[in-house]
């Protein structure tokens, strides 16, 4: 099957200007996903993990290397040197990202925030609130809490919340960046079941996890990722 | 894909100096500068070489100190200043063919009235503080060509409702209004002639937090369903966070960074933009 993302060379280092300092945060990853594969990736905190992730969501500039990833709208493209918009729309349609942390529009209510998410894709506002009632009651998130703000959240129904947002859009390409890391076991039973149903559904998919057992149980491949450098273990 | 291929406004090359200029600025070699100032001869140099590019329904941000330039800039793209040089296109206009800064008077008013909103930060320079409230907004819609009273009260009042200004005060003048409700008049007036280009310069700044939050929350919600581009000034970094797509950086008349903003607060690269990132954590 053809690769949906081929990682070749990446090295990714940060100047601090005011501390003087210069940090290698990862050197020469390289890394494929065929498409419909789940892979993970293990390594101790500060290893590297997220930074890869963030490299491909563009969060982070990536000073070497390329990161081609075969889209739907634009074909076979680097990541590292698309521009904003491409990027952008690419967020919007095609690679997702959920991570531990819920970054969210204040004063926004969980039913908006999933279905704004859905919208983006051009869906209309009725069907968009379909799947939203959907997922949220796939995640058993209390029905009060639908037209209240996330803000207010507990750790975990901010995370399962998170992850909804994500997931509802059934993205080619998820990044998870340890979406699992504080949620207790019935909440991550949730979260497996819906990444079930999604790898089902053909998403590629990226993930850090720390509970390993739960990684195992799921993907297909694994890198490890030791000082900035990539071993590879199956 | 129409989307990537027309940006509704470019910007290329804009300067903007106040004063004229000498021999030992003309070559602007950083030694003989102070910043952006000519100690020989007093010129300014506000904007230097700025280019970017605003997309269809997108929001972009800038950021930069006080004296970086973003209001000058502004101020240039509203016609309140005329730039030293630089062209600038709007993509809807005369085809996109028209550099706007080389059109006559008449044809600037055009555009402003018919194809840009703004919002200052100060209430007094968008609003006639003696008029009604509905009556600035008739104003700006008479400029566009509007004739007709009861269109242009029924325009008027559906925008104050839409801001949330209590209709039983529309005829009341805006400086009777709290600075929150000012600001709200200003956007339902920006907002009046459904303008493609919205231009927000620091419109939250100097307003408590809860009418900040308020004017945010409107701010956003009119983009998501008027789909206008919104081209935002600010110095407050979680206000840029919580609307821009892109962000432009500022310093000293320069765009010294642009990126995703979520890049630019995450992965800053150049040492400004780092130490303002900084002070915000």
């Amino acid at each position: 099957m053809e690769n949906i993302l081929s990682i070749e060379g990446l090295s990714k280092s940060f100047t601090l200007h005011n501390l003087g300092k210069h940090i290698h945060a990862i050197r020469d990853i390289n890394l494929y996903l065929r498409e419909g594969e789940f892979v993970g990736i293990t390594g101790k905190s500060g290893s590297g993990k997220s930074t890869v992730l963030k490299c491909i969501y563009r969060t982070y500039c990536s000073q070497e290397g390329s990161i081609w990833y075969n889209s739907i709208r634009f074909g076979k493209i680097n990541l590292s040197e698309v521009s904003e918009r491409e990027m952008i729309s690419l967020r919007k349609h095609e690679i997702g990202y959920v991570s531990q942390f819920l970054d969210v529009m204040p004063r926004t209510t969980a039913r908006e925030l999933v279905a704004q998410s859905i919208m983006e894709m051009g869906t209309d506002a009725q069907t968009a609130d379909l799947q939203t009632e959907n997922i949220l009651q796939h995640f058993e998130l209390d029905r009060e809490l639908w037209d209240s703000y996330p803000t207010t959240f507990s750790g975990g129904e901010k995370l399962r919340l998170n992850i909804a947002r994500a997931m509802v859009k059934r993205p080619r390409l998820l990044l998870l960046d340890e979406p699992t890391a504080s949620l207790d076991h019935a909440s991550k039973l949730k979260v497996k079941e819906l990444l079930e149903q999604l790898i089902k559904g053909g998403t590629t998919m990226l993930g850090i996890f720390h509970d390993l057992e739960f990684m195992q149980d799921l993907c297909d491949r694994e890198y490890s990722i030791e000082n900035g450098n990539f071993t590879i273990t199956h | 894909m129409n989307e990537f291929d027309s940006p509704i406004l470019s910007v290329r090359h804009l300067n903007k100096q106040f004063g004229n200029g000498c021999e030992s600025c003309r070559t602007q070699n950083p030694e003989q500068m102070l910043k952006n100032y000519c100690p020989v001869c007093g010129t300014v140099y506000a904007c230097k070489d700025v280019s970017f590019d605003v997309y269809p329904g997108e929001v972009l941000g800038i950021v930069g100190e006080s004296g970086s330039g973003k209001s000058t800039l502004m101020k240039c793209l509203y016609f309140d200043q005329e730039v030293t040089s630089g062209v600038a296109y709007i993509h809807t206009y005369k085809d996109g063919k028209k550099n706007l800064f080389e059109e006559s008077g008449q044809y600037k008013r055009y555009i402003r009235n018919h194809l840009m909103g703004k919002v200052y930060q100060n209430p007094i320079l968008g609003l006639k503080m003696d008029f009604s409230s509905i009556g600035n907004i008739a104003e700006k819609l008479i400029s566009a060509g509007e004739r007709h009273v009861g269109t242009m009260e029924a325009r008027g009042i559906e925008l104050l409702d839409h801001v949330c200004i209590p209709i039983h005060r529309s005829k009341e003048a805006p400086k009777n209004f709290s600075g929150g409700m000012q600001q709200r008049v200003q956007i339902a007036k920006a907002l009046s002639n459904k303008p493609p280009l919205l231009l927000l310069d620091e419109v939250t700044t100097g307003l408590d937090l809860s009418v900040q939050a308020s004017v945010l929350d409107l701010i956003k919600n009119l983009q998501r369903e008027l789909e206008i581009s919104i081209v935002l000034v600010s110095h407050d970094l979680g206000v840029i966070r919580m609307l821009a797509d892109r962000t432009l950086v500022m310093l000293e008349g320069r765009v010294i960074e642009q990126g995703l903003t979520d890049q630019i607060l995450e992965d800053p690269q150049h040492q400004y933009t780092q130490q303002l990132v900084h002070s915000l954590l």
